[in-house]
């Protein structure tokens, strides 16, 4: 039998939340068409490291495993993106896995993602239509404006659009594009827009919209193409007309 | 107003670059322009200038406390950021980074610029020509003016350009892109205007 070719990982490592990293590497046979998330799960069969030592499983997070959850994002070579669809023929080796550290890292390579959520939250991103009764169906929308809402739609909180921007970090409370580009979804939502003034005010607030810097390399890293910088341009128009609005004192809805 | 305070500032901040600070810098690197046409020339738009009517309530409402809370709030905006243009190396990335550098240096600039000449003025010397070409005599003077002469020009120009886009005035990416080379060429006229002036002082 030929020798098996092996990949090489350098994975950044850590035993908990308080623990400092560190550094293991790592040797998988190499398959044709394998993934990160299969590499992954070759360690775990197997937990020995390049030094053939027993080690640990490596942790990590993953879900749908085609790239719409988000759940499997970490820093690949340097750039944030999911380990499903990273593959290894595709990437310069030895390939080095660390966690995305704009959120706090639970194990290995698993981080906490529950910030975007909460940041959903605050911004108030869903459409509130439950009533006492039926309240029929909504309003239609124009077929335009649904093309590119729906681009928005695409958004799986995978968090690379945080973990690439210089302005979302432990000195800034700014909540990142992600949340922000959901706020313009919603109102552009015939039915979601009926709440489009309280969506503004809230990211009008601490660490909101106008922490963002324009470096846009939320745009440019965002898997799933969403004109992230778009968004956050339309809702400065937005934001604006509302500050104008709350200001001065207006009754236009 | 109390609960969006980081709003209010940041979009003062955007707007206080350009008006009037921006209006200012071009204003001031045209009329010293004056200076390629010779000595009389730049001393008379100086003394035009430095006689103007309430001198002081211009000075302070146009110039002085815009720049002081834009360089405040801009070095807390600056200091807040966590630079990654090497790792991500986008255009607009480095241009992030860079109008963040080019801010701290136009600061350093400008304090030490208005030492020399404006407080310098306030204890007796008289603003003209020969001052500028003393100061400017020394080569190491020279380049730290060129230097922070051209760092402000940038932050003023990639700085219009994010108001632009702060003030939802540039929404949509092709009129971001085109307001990338407008800007572009705005840095390079009015680095054409001031590096001139700098020249007819030696």
């Amino acid at each position: 039998m030929s020798e098996t070719k092996m990949v090489k990982f350098i994975i950044s490592r850590q035993d908990n939340e308080d623990t400092t990293s560190y550094v293991e590497e790592f040797e998988v046979p190499y398959r044709p068409n394998m993934n990160v998330i299969s590499a992954l799960m070759e360690i775990r069969k197997n937990p020995l490291n390049a030094k053939g030592q027993a080690s640990s499983p490596v942790t990590w997070d993953m879900n749908c495993l085609e790239e719409v959850c988000g759940a499997c994002s970490m820093v690949i070579n340097g750039k944030p993106r999911q380990a499903c669809s990273a593959l290894v023929d595709q990437l310069e080796q030895p390939i080095r896995l660390a966690p995305m550290k704009t959120f706090p890292v639970v194990r290995d390579l698993q981080v906490d993602r529950s910030r975007m959520f909460d940041a959903l939250k605050k911004v108030k991103a869903w459409i509130p239509i439950d009533g006492t009764y039926d309240l029929g169906p909504g309003p239609r929308m124009p077929e335009t404006k649904r093309q590119w809402a729906y681009e928005l739609s695409k958004c799986m909180t995978c968090g690379v659009c945080l973990e690439a921007c210089p302005n979302v970090n432990s000195k800034s409370d700014f909540i990142g594009a992600q949340p922000l580009s959901q706020v313009r979804l919603f109102n552009a939502h015939p039915t979601g827009a009926m709440n489009k003034a309280e969506r503004l005010e809230a990211i009008m607030g601490e660490g909101g919209l106008a922490s963002c810097g324009n470096s846009q390399n939320c745009v440019q890293s965002c898997p799933k193409g969403i004109p992230l910088t778009t968004s956050i341009a339309a809702l400065n128009r937005d934001t604006t007309i509302q500050a104008f609005r709350s200001f001065f004192g207006s009754d236009h809805a | 107003m109390a609960g969006n305070r980081e709003f209010v500032y940041r979009r003062l901040h955007s707007l206080l670059g350009v008006i009037p600070i921006g209006i200012f810098v071009m204003q001031h690197l045209v009329v010293n322009h004056y200076a390629t046409d010779g000595v009389e020339s730049f001393n008379k738009a100086a003394n035009f200038m430095g006689n103007l009517p309430f001198r002081y309530v211009l000075e302070t409402v146009i110039i002085y406390l815009p720049i002081l809370f834009h360089a405040i709030y801009g070095l807390y905006i600056a200091f807040t950021a966590k630079n990654n243009a090497s790792q991500y190396g986008f255009f607009r990335n480095w241009m992030f980074l860079l109008q963040r550098v080019s801010g701290v240096i136009t600061l350093i600039f400008i304090t030490w610029h208005v030492w020399e000449t404006r407080i310098a003025a306030a204890f007796g010397n008289e603003v003209n020509f020969q001052m500028m070409q003393d100061i400017l005599s020394s080569p190491f003077m020279f380049a730290f003016y060129v230097v922070g002469i051209i760092s402000a020009i940038f932050h003023f120009a990639n700085g219009l350009w994010s108001f632009l886009v702060s003030w939802g005035i540039t929404v949509s990416p092709r009129s971001q892109v085109i307001s990338t080379y407008v800007t572009i060429v705005i840095f390079l006229a009015l680095s054409y205007v001031g590096v001139t002036t700098l020249l007819a002082f030696v």
